[in-house]
């Protein structure tokens, strides 16, 4: 990992040194352990604190739409895919865009190191091929990346980068065995009423902070639904029923967008399965239409579009 | 300002169950769906008057959104009719419409809403036989479901 730190930091180095880019977005240690945090590098004496490490978890496609700057941004699969996505609806384009892709072997979720922890603070975490060893009070623990990665970086298929101007280290091995939907099969399987029980549940504990829409690289919209007043298309209180309707609406308005980079879910402070929903809209789109987001610049977000043939069983006879 | 009109006209109390009738709400396209409902007015068709038309200029002009605030505020069922396809006097906004529907129709039944109380159907302004009875259609699957109690919103 340190090899891809220094590899980011020459080519941010290049870059501003040829001028041909005014900002670089990437990552630098954050403030406390297992943690790194964005960071916007404009001359080369900063570029040093550009690093790399399995805490890059953040989307920073978040910062890219309506830009007008030239960006170089370190991207990872699931990155440049959103990337990918707003270079289609016009959020900023390729030409200002100079993509780090980065191969990725999936990000590590510090809220389930947290829970094995049982309270014990990490003092220190250090990067280790395949682990991470863990120092604090009382605390020396050796763990295995992979147990600890992020549900989204589980079910992920594509870990390489789709475009890039410039790729550090090797491609990654693809996991074409995983069954990325398991989870929203198994959800679908369940009577109608243990889904709603289920849904209701979840969607319950929403304080209505609005973390997972501003957290996601596809709300940029200038004045979100939920912000409106006039009208106010739906009420601003915790009530069930209002926030079972955003949540609905919000995993609509990102239909045959989301890439599933699981920002909305690591953003959630209550803990909400996000993904339940956004997921099932990734698998609607793919089966329906035959659409996968952020895989090709040619073709047409899928609900711009039609084909006069689309399926319509659902329809009244 | 038409949205709250739309509102007074749902949210009225609910009577007993006992003599519960369903209220439902349908969307119809100007061009074709609202005048096949009109041809089977003029053609005196009787059908169940638990249906409340609002008159949208086009199919695609459905927001998942006006759905829900539907089941939200009192209606027990929703339809939604435009153009047949092909024949929509916007070119292509039903074809539109049809993907967003199929997508928010897979997504109520995954989140454990009823099959039923919300359908989408396809009228023409020659249909007002077929306006006739698939409102009878839809009143009937509303009535077998009972009162809408999922996505309601219960004050306080």
């Amino acid at each position: 990992m340190l090899n891809t730190s220094v590899a980011i930091r020459d080519i941010a180095k290049k870059l501003l040194d040829e001028k041909r880019v005014d900002l670089i977005i990437g990552f630098e240690k954050g403030s406390v352990p297992l943690r790194s945090t964005p960071c916007f590098v404009r001359s080369t004496s900063e570029a040093d604190r550009l690093i790399w490490n399995v805490n890059c978890e953040n989307n920073l496609a978040k910062y890219l739409p309506k830009t007008k700057e030239r960006v170089a941004i370190v991207a990872k699969g699931c990155d440049v895919r959103s990337i990918i996505g707003l270079i289609k609806e016009n959020q900023v384009t390729r030409e200002q865009v100079f993509i780090i892709g980065i191969p990725c072997k999936g990000m590590i979720d510090r809220r389930k190191i947290e829970a094995k922890l049982d309270g014990k603070e990490i003092i220190e975490a250090e990067e280790k091929d395949d682990t991470i060893i863990l120092t604090g009070n009382n605390l020396r623990e050796i763990i295995k990346k992979e147990e600890f990665l992020h549900n989204s970086c589980k079910t992920c298929t594509h870990r390489n980068p789709v475009i890039y101007d410039v790729l550090i280290g090797d491609k990654v091995v693809e996991d074409q065995a995983v069954d990325e939907y398991r989870e929203v099969k198994e959800f679908e399987a369940q009577s109608h009423d243990e889904r709603w029980r289920s849904f209701s549940d979840e969607v319950s504990k929403c304080i209505r902070c609005y973390a997972c829409r501003n957290a996601c690289p596809f709300c940029y919209c200038q004045e979100c639904f939920v912000d409106s007043s006039q009208p106010q298309w739906i009420g601003k209180t915790t009530n069930l029923s209002d926030t079972a309707i955003f949540h609905i609406v919000r995993a609509f308005h990102i239909a045959g967008r989301c890439v599933d980079c699981g920002s909305c879910d690591r953003a959630c402070p209550m803990g909400i399965d996000l993904r339940r929903l956004t997921k099932k809209m990734e698998m609607d789109v793919k089966d329906l239409f035959h659409y996968e987001a952020g895989i090709s610049l040619e073709d047409m977000p899928p609900l711009a579009t039609f084909n006069p043939d689309d399926p319509q069983e659902f329809m009244m006879v | 300002m038409e949205l709250n009109i739309m509102e007074n006209q749902i949210q009225q109390p609910r009577e007993k169950v006992d003599e519960w009738e369903p209220k439902i709400i349908a969307f119809l396209c100007n061009w074709c769906s609202y005048a096949g409902a009109d041809l089977a007015g003029v053609s005196r068709l009787q059908y169940p008057p638990n249906t409340r038309i609002i008159r949208v200029p086009c199919s695609g002009r459905i927001s998942p959104l006006l759905i829900l605030r539907c089941l939200q505020h009192g209606a027990d069922g929703v339809l939604v009719s435009g153009c047949h396809p092909g024949d929509c006097h916007y070119i292509s906004g039903n074809y539109v419409a049809r993907r967003k529907f199929a997508i928010l129709n897979n997504f109520l039944e995954y989140l454990g809403i009823e099959k039923g109380r919300v359908q989408f159907a396809w009228i023409s302004a020659a249909e007002g036989k077929r306006f006739a009875e698939l409102v009878q259609k839809v009143t009937e699957d509303v009535r077998t479901l009972g009162p809408a109690t999922r996505l309601v919103r219960k004050q306080g």
